[in-house]
């Protein structure tokens, strides 16, 4: 069965960009306004949905070589890491610091720990929502 | 900084993760897992000795200090009941890498067991309300994630009911906690019992203490247990161990802290009900176990004897009675876990879960037998095994305190418990069998030593009760005065 | 405000109630997902309402929400997302095995 879906392909091939765009935009905005790691994570996500329904899993999956089951472990990792760092420092379990440091481009940055956490929670949504939409999708 | 308090949650999680990575060892990731709770068994050792020492302390995630932030509590209560699920879990684990397939092992089983594990730990130790509720979601996650393992039609079947009732149990959990934010304002549970206190325990809070009730209950199988013989008895014998020892352990954990902690001022309506939701726990799971002839299903209603059994001491409420709760509690999560693995062995040698396909397996197994035989004293309540000790307390304080009927239904079921697993002795052990010593199929080398070390904590508990005296008595003073745990968690603010 | 998302509250309790009660699975697992709504609408107006404000308290704010609540229900919702993910693919597994999506065709036996 071919359906042609030549729209849906070229369609899709800009707005991953945009997507995958508004997702990190989403994810660095959420230290001071609404956005964060989950709801980052959730739109980046989304933009792998796309690929996948727009084009089938063995050509995404050969353009991106990742298992998203360990993507999500991984991320959790991460998570866990930026909570146990500050018990070698002396501080409590998930403690959080920031400073500000003058970068090269940026000028005068904002720098917090907590991008890390949040970091990890977005690897670890992007692995799950993935995962659960292959699992449901992939026909034994 | 008592950064080592968050270790029996983080520790599992952690490790869990990286056995992910790991997927294709499966021995490796036994090994790895069961290190890791004797680590965790190590810790909260020290941990006990600590609260021993010092009182009760508490770890303030991120540094934000109560009532604002989420904490973690450590009182002798919750770190006996770490300590024995971490030990109780790595035995499990040990029969597991002995016992389990190849497949189940590489389908990640040893990560969701580590993941249920630091579930379990954390609703021990937290001290927040709504912390305990992403806590009691971890564990059933793990839990739902165990029970499907293996993909027979049975184990879905059984899921399906098992997730939906949670689904259902953990929005009356929302609800419940919803109210209490909107009538106290606060979740952090030292907090709103400190609020409680100050405005009196008025109908609308005794209303939302029901609503707690019945999650709890729904957890623990206290009266609402009806989902819990078909759940237990369908996946792999070491995740009906697991849930048989700790599921319903936490269920009733909870019941115990929000009960003696934050809801006990209105004894008359909360207890009250609390001794007859038990008392009918008591009959229902006693006419169960004697009812079916599936040795697993007889085990699973056992687990349900038991809860009624320790809220029993909850709905006493004396000093004596909770002592007693808290040494059942301990002893039960070890027998539970010993009877389902024994029962898991001798399923796997018959072939069969049925009694009447079982007959005369003492000829070649005596030691299986007789393994199986102390444990049926030990959940009896035999002395000097490690069941009596409970029974004797709560069974004295209803006797102090007048409750006649419970006492009669406490010792009735004891009978119908030595009577169910009597049967499944007498049965299964004995009999004619005509098998040959060299037809049996042998056992599985090395698969009774994780029994065995189960039968030996079963004595060595009940031998050594005198050794865990104190850190009971101070465990169930901590949850008679609420004063004690409010002071340690919000000291220092006032 | 807060009387009408009670009653919005109430509405979709009725209906997830309706949902969950019947056979289809798939209309439970609906069922389940609007009861999720349900309550973290009842968390949100536990913390009071207020029209235009957000839970963020910055250094020239005048007015902000509870955020506590919001925490709250950005957690559930985290939870309820993973725990509905999980029930459809099993509801999808137990369909392929099981051939039915009839709860009451799944009542079982004890002969398997």
């Amino acid at each position: 069965m071919n359906i042609n879906d030549v729209i849906l392909k070229t369609v899709s091939k800009a707005v991953v960009l945009i997507i995958l765009t508004f997702g990190i935009y989403l994810f660095f905005s959420g230290h001071n306004e609404p956005g964060g790691g989950f709801i980052g994570g959730l739109v980046i996500a989304s933009a792998f949905v796309l690929m996948f329904l727009s084009y089938d899993s063995e050509t995404v999956s050969g353009a991106l070589p990742i298992d998203f089951k360990k993507l999500s472990a991984l991320g959790v990792l991460l998570a866990m890491i930026s909570g146990i760092a500050p018990m070698f420092f002396g501080g409590a379990f998930l403690s959080q610091s920031f400073g500000y440091f003058d970068l090269p481009i940026f000028g005068k940055t904002e720098l917090a720990t907590v991008t890390v956490f949040e970091g990890g929670i977005a690897l670890t949504v992007v692995g799950v929502v993935v995962n659960i939409i292959l699992s449901i999708s992939e026909d034994e | 900084m008592n950064n080592l308090l968050v270790l029996p949650m983080l520790l599992p999680i952690v490790v869990g993760v990286l056995l992910i990575f790991l997927r294709t060892y499966g021995r490796v990731q036994a090994w790895i897992s069961i290190a890791s709770m004797l680590v965790t068994s190590g810790i909260s050792v020290y941990l006990l000795h600590k609260v021993q020492t010092d009182g009760i302390f508490r770890l303030d995630f991120g540094g934000w200090e109560p009532p604002f932030g989420i904490l973690f509590v450590a009182d002798s209560f919750s770190v006996l009941l770490v300590l024995t699920s971490s030990i109780v879990t790595a035995i499990c684990l040990s029969y597991a890498l002995i016992s389990t397939s190849k497949e189940l092992q590489t389908m990640y089983f040893y990560p969701s067991v580590l993941f249920l594990i630091a579930g379990v730990n954390g609703s021990f130790l937290t001290g927040d309300l709504f912390n305990l509720f992403v806590c009691f979601e971890v564990m059933l996650l793990s839990s739902y994630v165990l029970l499907t393992l293996g993909n027979s039609k049975r184990q879905l079947r059984e899921a399906i009911k098992y997730v939906s009732i949670n689904i259902v149990s953990s929005w009356f959990f929302l609800v419940a906690l919803a109210f209490l934010y909107g009538a106290v304002g606060t979740l952090n549970m030292a907090h709103v019992a400190e609020r409680v206190a100050e405005v009196g325990q008025t109908p609308l809070l005794t209303t939302i203490s029901i609503v707690f009730l019945i999650v709890f209950s729904l957890k623990a199988g206290l009266l609402l247990y009806f989902w819990l013989p078909g759940s237990y008895s369908s996946p792999p014998i070491v995740t009906s161990a697991l849930f048989g020892a700790l599921l319903t352990k936490v269920g009733i954990y909870a019941l115990f802290r929000t009960f003696s902690l934050i809801f006990y001022h209105q004894p008359e309506t909360t207890h009250l009900l609390i001794g007859i939701m038990a008392a009918l726990t008591l009959i229902g799971g006693s006419l169960g176990a004697i009812a079916f002839n599936d040795i697993r299903t007889i085990a699973a209603y056992n687990v349900v004897i038991a809860v009624g059994f320790i809220l029993v001491g909850l709905a006493i409420s004396t000093p004596a009675s909770i002592e007693g709760s808290i040494y059942y509690l301990i002893h039960d999560m070890v027998a539970k876990a010993l009877l389902f693995l024994l029962v898991g062995t001798m399923i796997t040698l018959s072939g069969t879960s049925k009694m009447a396909g079982m007959s005369g397996l003492m000829k070649n197994y005596p030691l299986l037998g007789w393994s199986f035989f102390v444990t049926m004293l030990s959940l009896a309540g035999i002395p000097p095994l490690s069941g009596f000790i409970g029974k004797v307390l709560i069974s004295g304080a209803a006797i102090d305190s007048g409750s006649y009927v419970l006492l009669a239904l406490a010792l009735l079921s004891s009978i119908f418990v030595l009577y169910s697993l009597l049967r499944v002795f007498k049965n299964c052990f004995w009999g004619e069998t005509i098998v040959s010593k060299e037809e049996q199929p042998p056992l599985r080398k090395g698969v009774l030593w994780p029994c065995l070390a189960l039968v030996l904590l079963t004595i060595g508990i009940g031998l050594g009760t005198e050794g865990m005296a104190p850190y009971v008595t101070d465990a169930a003073e901590t949850l008679l005065n609420p004063g004690i745990y409010i002071d340690a968690v919000l000291g220092l603010i006032q | 405000m807060e009387s009408l998302i009670i009653i919005l509250v109430g509405v979709l309790t009725t209906v997830a109630i309706y949902l969950v009660l019947s056979k289809n699975i798939v209309r439970v697992i609906l069922g389940t997902a609007i009861l999720s709504h349900a309550v973290h609408l009842l968390i949100l107006s536990m913390g009071g309402l207020k029209l235009g404000a957000v839970p963020l308290l910055g250094e020239e704010a005048e007015t902000y929400v509870d955020a506590l609540p919001q925490a709250l229900i950005l957690t559930a919702i985290v939870i309820s997302f993973a725990v509905t993910a999980f029930i459809l693919v099993l509801a999808y597994r137990a369909h392929q095995e099981l051939g039915t999506d009839n709860l009451s065709a799944m009542r079982g036996s004890d002969d398997e």
